[in-house]
C-alpha cells in the first residue's frame, strides 16, 4: 500500500505544533468532561441520534459557531502576517494554507451550517408543521456536513492543508502542481459535505410545499420561509454542478484522468466555469435565507408589516433566477471575448434592480413603524448601508471592461466581504438574537449583544474599508507579503487593526453566550418580541412535537392577528388528540463515521481499504432500505402536562410569567 | 410503513443496469475505437442523452406526476438548468480568446 507513516503528522511548525497539542487537550478535556459528569449516554440519546428539527438546527449552530472561530483565527493570522510589509510570521506555502482554510470553512462550514441551523429550527415552527418532511434524512444532512467538516479541519495537522484557494483553480490544484495529499481533502471533504447540504435542499422544498398548515397559501407564507423555499430550489440546481466538478476533480487527481489537466486535452478553464456554475448560486444560497431574517426582524421591531410583500417575492424568485446567469462575471480575464462578457455584465447588473427593490422595501417598512432598537433591530439597521457599498461595488465588478482593472485586487477582497459580511453574519447574528429565546427559553444579554454589535460593525469597516482602496492602488489578492516600496503599509496596518477590534466583538459575542446560560432570566414569555409569526405562538424552548394543536392561518402575520383578535391561541382539554412523531436513528451518525472513515482512505489514497470500507457505507443504505420503524404516539396525558407547565388551559397565552 | 409493497423494483433495477451498460458503451467507444473525435462526439453525446432520457422515466417520476402543472414546472426547471449548465458552458468555453 505504500503508506508513508512519518509523513500522515505534519511536523517542524511551531504554529501547527501549538493547534495539535491544544486539540489532544481539547479532545481529551472534553473526554474526560463527558466521562466525568456521566454525560455519553445523554449525548447519544438527546443529541447524536435525535431526529428533532430544532435540536439539529441547534447543532448546526454550535458547528456554525466553532466553525467561525477557526475561520476567524485563520483571517487574523493573514492580517497579522501582512499587517507590516516583509513580515516573516507566515511563510507563503503556509499563507497561502490558510486563506484557503479562511474561504472554505467561513462560506461552506460557517455561513451554510449557521443558515441551514436557523431554518432548521425556525422553518418548521413558521408554518405550524412538527417537524420537517423527512427528519431521519434531516439527520443524516447534518452528519455528512459534519463528517466533511471534521475532515477538512484536521488537515492542516494531519497530511496537509490544501493551499489552492477557495476556488482551486485548475491547473494549480491539479496533482502536476499540487502533489501533495493537501487539495484532495478539498475534494473528498467538501463532496462529502456538499452531499448533505443536497439533501437539505430537497428536505426543506418537500417540507415547505406539503406541510404549511391548514390556511397557509403560499402568499401567507412569512418571508422567511419563501426565501428558505427558494434557496432550496436553488441548492438542488446548483449544487449537483459542485458534485460532478469535485468527481472530475477527484478522477484528476487520484486516478489520473484529464477533465482539468492543460495535457492531454484536458481544459483547466472547464473547472473555473463548472466551479462558478456552482459557486455564484451558492453566493445567493447564503445571502437569501438572511434577507428573509432581516425581513422578520425589521418587521417585528417596526411593529408593521413588511412592506411589499409580493414585490419582495418577485425580487427573491428574480434573484434566484438571475443568479444563475451571471457566473461569468468571476472570470471575465479569461477573455471569452465581447459577447460573452457583455452578456454577462448585463445579467449580472440586472441582479441589482430586484435587491434594490428589497432595499426600498425594508426601508419602507420601517418609514412611520415604532422601531424597538433591540440588538437584533441594530444589525439589520447596520445591514442596510454596510450591504449597499458591497452592492455598489458590485455593479462597478460587474462592468467587464473595467473588471480588467479590479480583478483579483483587495478591492474585490473588500467587495465580497462588504457583500457576505453585512449580508451573512450579520444576519445569523441578527437572527440569533431574536430566536434565541425560542431555542433556549432565556434571551442573550442585550447590554453584551450591543457590545458585541459595535466592536463587530466598527472592527469590520476599519479592516475592509481600506481594502478598497489598497486594491484601487494596486495590491494584489492572496500576495503573502509586500514591500515597504508600495507604500501600502499604513493602509494594511489599519486594516490589521481593525481586524483586532472585530475578534472583540466576536470574544463579547462568545462571553455573552457564557454569561447568559450561566445568569439570564429563564422567567420570559414564550412571545418575547410581541412578534408576528407562527413560532412564537407555542412554547420557549419548544416542546419536542412543537405544536399541540396546529394553528389555522387566516392571513399574512397569522400570530400577530391570533394575538390582535384573540383568536386560536386557547387550548382545550378535548382539542388534544395523540401525536404521531418519528423515532430517533444512530443510523445517520454511523453513516457520518463511515463517511469519515471512507473519505480519509480516499484522501490518503489508500485505494484499497477505501474500497473496503465503503461497504460500511452501502451497508448503511441496504440497513435505512428494511428500517420499517413507523415512529411512536405521544399520549394525551403527556401533551396535557406539558402544555399546562407554560399555558394556562382553556386561558390566554401567557405574556408574563412573572 | 405499513404498505409495505413486496413488490421487486424491476423498473429500477433495469434502468440502473442499462445506465451502466450505456455509460461503459460510451466509455469504450471513447477509450477503444479508433474513430474520428467527431464522430466519437456525436456518438456518446446521442448515448447521453438516451441515458438521460431513461433515467427520467425510470427514476425520476416522470410518469407519475399528482397533476400537470407540477410536472411542467419541473420539465421547465430542467430543461432551464440543462440549457444554462450545458449551452453556457459551450458558449464560454469556445467563444473569444478561450477558444484558442
Amino acid at each position: 500500500m505504500g503508506i508513508k507513516w512519518d509523513e500522515i503528522l505534519i511536523t517542524g511548525d511551531p504554529i501547527i505544533l501549538g493547534s495539535q497539542i491544544a486539540i489532544l487537550l481539547t479532545t481529551l478535556g472534553i473526554i474526560g468532561g463527558l466521562t466525568y459528569l456521566k454525560k455519553w449516554t445523554w449525548l447519544w440519546r438527546e443529541w447524536i441520534t435525535t431526529v428533532d428539527h430544532k435540536r439539529i438546527g441547534i447543532m448546526y449552530i454550535v458547528a456554525a459557531v466553532l466553525m467561525f472561530f477557526r475561520g476567524g483565527m485563520d483571517g487574523l493570522m493573514m492580517k497579522a502576517q501582512t499587517s507590516r510589509p516583509e513580515m516573516s510570521f507566515l511563510d507563503a506555502q503556509h499563507y497561502n494554507e490558510v486563506f484557503t482554510a479562511h474561504g472554505v470553512i467561513m462560506i461552506l462550514f460557517m455561513a451554510m451550517p449557521f443558515l441551514i441551523g436557523l431554518m432548521n429550527v425556525v422553518i418548521p415552527l413558521q408554518i405550524g408543521a412538527r417537524d420537517v418532511a423527512f427528519p431521519q434524512l434531516n439527520a443524516l444532512s447534518f452528519w455528512l456536513f459534519f463528517s466533511g467538516a471534521m475532515l477538512f479541519n484536521i488537515a492542516f495537522v494531519v497530511g496537509g492543508a490544501p493551499d489552492a484557494g477557495w476556488t482551486s483553480y485548475f491547473p494549480l490544484a491539479g496533482k502536476e502542481f499540487s502533489p501533495g495529499i493537501g487539495n484532495n481533502y478539498y475534494a473528498i471533504s467538501l463532496q462529502i459535505a456538499g452531499l448533505g447540504t443536497l439533501m437539505t435542499g430537497i428536505n426543506f422544498i418537500v417540507t415547505i410545499l406539503k406541510m404549511r398548515t391548514k390556511g397557509m397559501t403560499l402568499m401567507r407564507m412569512p418571508m422567511f420561509t419563501w426565501t428558505t423555499l427558494i434557496t432550496s430550489v436553488i441548492i438542488v440546481a446548483a449544487f449537483p454542478i459542485f458534485t460532478v466538478a469535485l468527481a472530475l476533480m477527484t478522477f484528476d487527481r487520484l486516478y489520473g484522468t484529464h477533465f482539468f489537466t492543460v495535457a492531454a486535452g484536458g481544459s483547466d478553464m472547464l473547472w473555473a466555469n463548472l466551479f462558478w456554475l456552482w459557486g455564484h448560486p451558492e453566493v445567493y444560497i447564503v445571502i437569501l435565507p438572511a434577507f428573509g431574517m432581516f425581513s422578520e426582524i425589521i418587521s417585528t421591531f417596526s411593529r408593521k408589516q413588511l412592506y411589499g410583500y409580493k414585490s419582495m417575492v418577485v425580487s427573491i424568485v428574480a434573484i434566484a433566477v438571475l443568479s444563475m446567469l451571471v457566473w461569468v462575471h468571476h472570470f471575465y480575464t479569461m477573455g471569452s471575448g465581447a459577447l460573452v462578457n457583455s452578456f454577462f455584465s448585463i445579467t449580472t447588473m440586472m441582479i441589482a434592480v430586484p435587491t434594490g427593490v428589497k432595499m426600498f422595501n425594508w426601508l419602507f417598512t420601517m418609514r412611520k413603524g415604532r422601531i424597538k432598537m433591540t440588538t437584533a433591530m441594530l444589525w439589520s439597521l447596520a445591514f442596510v448601508p454596510n450591504f449597499v457599498i458591497g452592492g455598489v461595488t458590485g455593479v462597478m465588478l460587474a462592468m467587464g471592461a473595467a473588471d480588467y482593472q479590479y480583478h483579483n485586487t483587495l478591492f474585490l477582497v473588500a467587495h465580497f466581504h462588504y457583500v457576505l459580511i453585512p449580508g451573512v453574519v450579520f444576519a445569523v447574528f441578527a437572527g440569533l438574537y431574536y430566536w434565541w429565546p425560542k431555542m433556549f427559553g432565556f434571551m442573550l444579554n442585550e447590554k453584551l449583544g450591543k457590545w458585541h454589535f459595535w466592536l463587530f460593525v466598527i472592527g469590520f469597516n476599519v479592516t475592509f474599508m481600506p481594502m478598497f482602496f489598497l486594491g484601487l492602488n494596486g495590491a494584489v489578492r492572496r500576495a503573502y507579503t509586500f514591500s515597504a516600496e508600495s507604500g501600502f503599509a499604513p493602509l494594511f496596518l489599519l486594516s490589521a487593526i481593525g481586524s483586532v477590534i472585530l475578534a472583540a466583538g466576536f470574544a463579547v459575542f462568545c462571553y455573552n453566550i457564557y454569561w447568559s446560560i450561566r445568569y439570564a432570566d429563564r422567567n420570559i414569555s414564550s412571545d418575547p418580541w410581541d412578534a408576528r409569526t407562527l413560532e412564537w405562538a407555542t412554547a420557549s424552548p419548544v416542546q419536542h412535537y412543537n405544536f399541540a394543536k396546529l394553528p389555522e392561518v387566516k392571513s399574512l402575520d397569522a400570530f400577530w392577528y391570533m394575538k390582535k383578535d384573540n383568536e386560536g391561541l386557547t387550548l382545550k382539554d378535548e382539542e388534544i388528540e395523540e401525536i404521531h412523531m418519528p423515532s430517533n436513528s444512530g443510523l445517520p451518525f454511523l453513516m457520518c463515521v463511515a463517511f469519515g472513515i471512507v473519505g480519509f482512505f480516499l484522501i490518503f489514497e489508500w485505494h484499497l481499504l477505501a474500497a473496503i470500507s465503503a461497504v460500511l457505507i452501502i451497508a448503511g443504505l441496504i440497513y435505512r432500505s428494511f428500517d420499517y420503524n413507523d415512529g411512536y404516539h405521544i399520549h394525551k396525558d403527556e401533551i396535557k402536562k406539558t402544555e399546562g407547565a407554560w399555558r394556562k388551559m382553556e386561558g390566554k397565552v401567557n405574556n408574563h410569567v412573572s | 410503513m405499513e404498505k409495505s409493497t413486496e413488490r421487486f423494483p424491476l423498473a429500477h433495477v433495469f434502468g440502473f443496469v442499462l445506465s451502466l451498460v450505456l455509460t461503459f458503451v460510451a466509455a469504450w467507444v471513447a477509450l477503444e475505437m479508433n474513430l474520428s473525435f467527431t464522430i466519437v462526439m456525436w456518438i456518446i453525446g446521442t448515448l447521453a442523452i438516451i441515458q438521460a432520457g431513461l433515467q427520467l422515466f425510470m427514476f425520476m417520476h416522470m410518469t407519475e406526476g399528482e397533476d400537470g402543472k407540477v410536472n411542467i414546472i419541473n420539465i421547465a426547471f430542467m430543461v432551464f438548468c440543462a440549457v444554462v449548465i450545458v449551452v453556457g458552458s459551450i458558449w464560454v468555453l469556445t467563444s473569444g480568446h478561450a477558444a484558442h
